[in-house]
This record gives structure tokens, sequence and C-alpha cells, in this order.
């Protein structure tokens, strides 16, 4: 049973290690950190072959029952957000070591498994403060990661990164404050309890808990009124780290998903329609922005980023309906995009670091510059969401779970156009960068930002297998679509089944 | 002392916002460590404004206590919050060593259109 706590304890002793021990060997720390990231595979894989049982599982930090002491809590969703996250690491590591990123500052693998440890706890804990601490833990992991190699533009952008998510981090105090005042708790599981016995007339300052929550969790999945920070944070972090901050954004869904599903959600008469009344018009602006966005991006790496905000809007409108059909489709998304994104930001690293500019317009042609079209053409119908790959599908899912008569407009317009948006955003893109630029002769000026030092050589085999990977989890996850599909429905009836929930965590929580 | 409390808080948190919203570096550490000290004393309230009275239940049964959950918030909350404006002075110093000024918008010319987007 102590398993639920190892993705958290894993890398937790082993970034000290790497930071004290292996500061000074490279190749030490990328082989100790890559080890660490296989071993929260395998943890990972473990924990989801024990929640596929369909129970909720319980560690007791202390072993002190439920609403006195600290839980870990662990089910499908749990389980297969820190799966996700492991694969996600390998991936990024493996692209960090092989491309030369983790040489250009230091202590990147350090700060990379102090990252790890931040989104796994959050994805499993089982009590609301602790979610605030992960949180506080993955973002102090991130602000580091997000300047590492530094550079004027990135640490500027760093310093509003950071900036934003400490108001974020104060608002999510205060809405813990409030709901520490109204309710006498700070578990989970108890506080949905408690919630369900308020009457409607006193719920005044949880309907303010409830609002403040989505707003901070909104913050961290960059929906719409707050979602202004994410593409200067991704456009100027390196792009690892961006392709990591993939499951970042999916950290605030997460918890949309976890919280305002289980404690203000449907049932919880203090807070009836309330999230989904707000969730659902900044969805469909969410769409809006990330598709105008892609359509207006002049560097690769913004388009991306306004890609992935465009994602999110389509995850949080599946999520806003908060049916189990339609969150079935939206965790679907969710595993799509998170991948989609990493490989598009690890090709657009690669492409990058060869075009010597991030512009999108004619340069001269790289070295396989085939490699890189087909590549970017793969990664860039996932995004979109055309078929063959596990887009298409998503999109599907949760276009087919919206046919509710008062979303159904709304809901369909706002996908469909976006998506078209997003396809002609990323068709125009890949043919000015990979077509043109092989009719353009030589460069009449040198490009704006030379690389510095020696010219990159062709791309290695090794720096390409993460990009592969990505878009082979996308194949697969469209070729395996059924029992993936049918994974994410059996999680999103257990996620409807709060009465279970509850009790597995506050009673007959197994957990030794 | 609720009035006292009550307003301190609604100060900071005004103080902290306006702070925040300026486009230096300086003023918006300060806004925010003001804002961390509003919620701060703001979780402590959480669990009712009680004085002279022990956070522990007295074994003699009838004597009253105060909730001592909260205070073990703020103490994380403190901690974490010392941390992260430590961080944040640190990367505010760098870029302002690596701009040559302390603004925290990205307004300049040279930036790009990455950043006049980021910025918009």
């Amino acid at each position: 049973m102590h398993w639920i706590i190892a993705p958290v304890l894993l890398p937790a002793l082993l970034a000290p290690v790497i930071g004290y021990v292996m500061r000074h060997d490279l190749i030490l720390a990328r082989v100790a950190s890559m080890a660490g990231a296989v071993g929260l595979l395998g943890i990972a894989l473990h924990l989801v072959v024990m929640a596929s049982g369909g129970e909720t599982l319980v560690y007791r930090l202390g072993n002190w029952p439920a609403p006195f002491g600290i839980v870990l809590v662990l089910d499908r969703l749990s389980a297969v957000m820190v799966l996700l996250t492991a694969l996600l690491a390998v991936m990024v590591l493996w692209h960090a070591s092989a491309s030369g990123w983790d040489r250009q500052g230091r202590h990147f693998h350090a700060i990379f498994q102090f990252q790890l440890m931040g989104v796994c706890g959050a994805f499993l804990t089982g009590d609301i403060f602790n979610l605030f601490v992960f949180f506080e833990i993955l973002l102090i992991a991130s602000y580091g990661l997000m300047i590492h190699g530094g550079g004027r533009e990135r640490t500027r952008a760093g310093l509003q990164y950071v900036v934003i998510n400490l108001a974020g981090s104060t608002l999510f105090l205060f809405a813990l404050g409030v709901l520490y005042a109204s309710t006498g708790t700070l578990n989970i599981a108890d506080l949905a309890l408690r919630l369900r016995e308020i009457p409607v007339e006193e719920a005044a300052l949880v309907r303010v808990a409830a609002i403040l929550l989505m707003v901070v969790f909104a913050v961290k999945a960059a929906m719409f009124p707050v979602h202004f920070w994410l593409p200067g944070t991704y456009s100027n972090a390196p792009a690892p780290v961006a392709a990591f901050f993939a499951i970042m954004t999916k950290v605030g869904a997460y918890s949309i998903i976890r919280v305002h599903n289980l404690v203000f959600g449907p049932g919880v008469g203090a807070t009836d329609g309330l999230i989904a009344n707000w969730l659902f018009p900044g969805a469909v602006i969410t769409i809006a922005i990330g598709a105008l966005g892609v359509m207006g991006a002049r560097q690769i790496l913004p388009l991306v980023s306004f890609a992935v905000v465009g994602s999110m809007g389509v995850l949080l409108i599946a999520v806003a309906s908060f049916t189990p059909e339609a969150l079935a489709a939206a965790l679907y998304y969710l595993v799509h995009s998170t991948f989609a994104a990493a490989a598009l930001f690890l090709l657009a690293d690669l492409v990058l670091h060869r075009r010597g500019s991030g512009a999108l317009s004619a340069l001269p042609a790289t070295a396989q510059n085939g490699l890189f079209a087909a590549l970017f053409f793969g990664a860039a119908i996932g995004m979109a969401g055309m078929p063959p790959l596990s887009g298409f599908l998503g999109k599907l899912l949760v276009l087919d779970a919206l046919r509710a008569r008062e979303v159904i407009v709304w809901a369909w317009t706002s996908v469909l156009a976006g998506s078209l948006l997003t396809i002609v955003g990323f068709a125009r893109a890949g043919s000015v960068m990979f077509w043109k630029s092989t009719v353009v002769a030589m460069p009449t000026t040198p490009p704006a930002h030379p690389p510095a030092g020696d010219t990159p050589g062709p791309v290695t085999t090794a720096e390409l297998v993460p990009v592969f990977a990505a878009l082979a989890m996308l194949g697969a996850l469209a070729a395996f679509s059924g029992p993936a599909a049918g994974y994410f429905e059996e999680t999103a009836r257990q996620l409807f089944d709060h009465a279970g929930y509850i009790d597995a965590v506050l009673v007959t929580g197994r957990g030794e | 002392m609720e009035v006292v409390v009550a307003s301190s808080i609604g100060v900071l948190t005004g103080c902290g916002v306006y702070l925040v919203l300026r486009l230096r570096a300086f003023p918006v550490i300060l806004g925010l460590a003001m804002l961390s000290y509003a919620v701060n004393v703001f979780l402590f309230a959480s669990g009712r404004l009680a004085v002279n009275m022990p956070p522990v239940l007295s074994k003699y049964g009838e004597a009253a206590y105060t909730d001592p959950l909260p205070q073990a918030l703020v103490l994380t909350a403190i901690v974490i919050s010392f941390g992260m404006t430590a961080v944040l002075v640190m990367v505010a110093l760098a870029a302002y060593l690596e701009a040559g000024n302390d603004r925290v918008n990205i307004d300049s010319p040279a930036n790009g259109a990455a950043d006049e987007k980021a910025g918009s």
C-alpha cells in the first residue's frame, strides 16, 4: 500500500542527491534523473493497475483517520494523471539531455525532479491545503525551470510568470480561509460532505470560495480572463520546459475536475450551477482566443502556445457541463492534448535551433527539411484535430457529449470554428516554414539571431526519439481509442460516484 | 477587535493590489508581500478570533480554547510566502541586471512579435 506515496517520495529524495552529490557531473545527473523518471513510470503503471479495480484507495500519512490526518487518495483519475506525468517526464528529460538544454544552466535535473514531486503530489492529495502546498512546490520548481539558461527576454517573462502565480497563490489562500471558516475542514471528502448540509441561504461565503478557487485553477489552466500569462511564458521558456508545462495547465484542469465536481459540483444545493455558468462562457472565449492567436502568430513558439490555450478551451468546455459522458471525453482530450503540445514544442525546438529564427517566414531550408515538415504535419493535425490521430477522436467525443439543447450551439460552433482556424493557422505556418523555404535561394540578409557558437549539425536520432514517442502516443491513443475511451468512461463514472469517494476516504480507507 | 482585524486585512489587501498593479518590480514585490501579510491575518481569523486562550483542549474539559489548525496553516503559509518572496526578489534582480530597467511589462520594440502578444 505504500506505493501511493512513492510518486512523491522518489523525486523528493532524488532531487537533493542530484543537486548536491552530482552537481559537477552532468552525465551522472542525466542518468540519475532519467532513472528516476523511468522509476516513476514503473510506479505509475503499478498505480494504474492498483486503481483499475475501481476502488478509491486511501493512504493515511501518519495513520490518522481521514478528517484529522492528511490523506493521499488514489483513484483512476489520479493514477492516469501520474502515468501521464511520468510518460511526459521521460520524453522531456530525453530531449533536454539529447539537445543539451540541461547544459545551459545549473541544476536542471534537480529542479525537474522537484517539479515532478509537486505535480505528482497535486494529483494524489486528498486534502485541499496540501493541494495548495503541492501547487507551491511545482510552481517554485517551475520558476527555476522557466528561467533556466537565462537571457533578457526569458528572465523578464519569468518575472511576469512568478508575479501572476504569486497573486494566484494569495487568492488560493483566501479561498481556503473562507472555506475553513465556513465548514471547519479542509479535507476534500469532508468538505464535500459538509457542503451538502449547508442550507442555500447561508451559502454566500461558500459561493465566494468556490468562485475564488475556480479563478485560481483557471490561472493554472489558462482559461479566458486569466490566460494572458501563458503565451509569453511558454514562448520564452526553454522548449523542453515548455513541453513539460503542457502538464501544468492540466494540473489546473485536474483541480477543477476534482474539487469543483466533488465539492461544489452537481447535487450540492449551495453552489448548484454556479461553476458551470462561469466555466462554460470562459471556455468558449478561450477557444476563440486560442484560434485567433494561432492565426495571428508570427513566430512558431507563440503559435504552439496559442494552440495550447485553444486546447485548454476545448477541454474546459467539456468539463463545464459536469456530466459523466462529457467528463470522459474531456479526460481523453486531456491526455491527447498533453502529448500533442509536447510533440509540437519539442519539434519546434529542433526546427528553431536549426533555422536560427522562430519567425514564420520563408528562410533557406534547413537540412532534413522534409523530415521536419513531415513531423510538423503529424503533430499539427494531432493538435488541430484531424484524423487519423487522436485529436480528431477527442474532439468528436467532446462534441458528441455536448448535445444538450442549451449548450449545443455555442459548444459546437466554437469547437468547430476554432478547429478550422487552428488548421488554417498551422497549414499556413507549415507551408511557409517548410515548403516556401525550399524555393528561397540564398539568404539576402543573415538570420536575425544567428545561433550562438557552432552551427548545429543535422538532427540526430537521439534528438528525434521524444518527438516520435509523443506522436506515437497520439497514434496509440487513436488506435486503442476503444479501450482508452472505456477506461475514461469508468473514470468519469467513479468521479461522479461522490458517495463512494467520501465513504472510502472518511470511513473505510484501507491504507495501512 | 473584529473591526481592527477586518479593516487591517482590507487596508493591507487594498495597498497590496494597488502596488501589484504598478509596473515596476520593486512596488510589485512590496505589493505581493502585503497581500501575503493580509492573507496570513485572514487565515488566522478564519478560526474565529479569541484572546488569551490556549490552542489545545484543556484536560479540565470546560475551558475554552482557540482553533489550532489555522495557526498551523498560517505557519505553513508564512514559510511558503517567505520562500516565494525570496525567489521573486532574485528573479526580479536577474531581470533588472539583464534588462537594465525594472519594468515588469514587456513593451520595448526590440522584443519581437512573441512578446507583443504576451503583453497585450
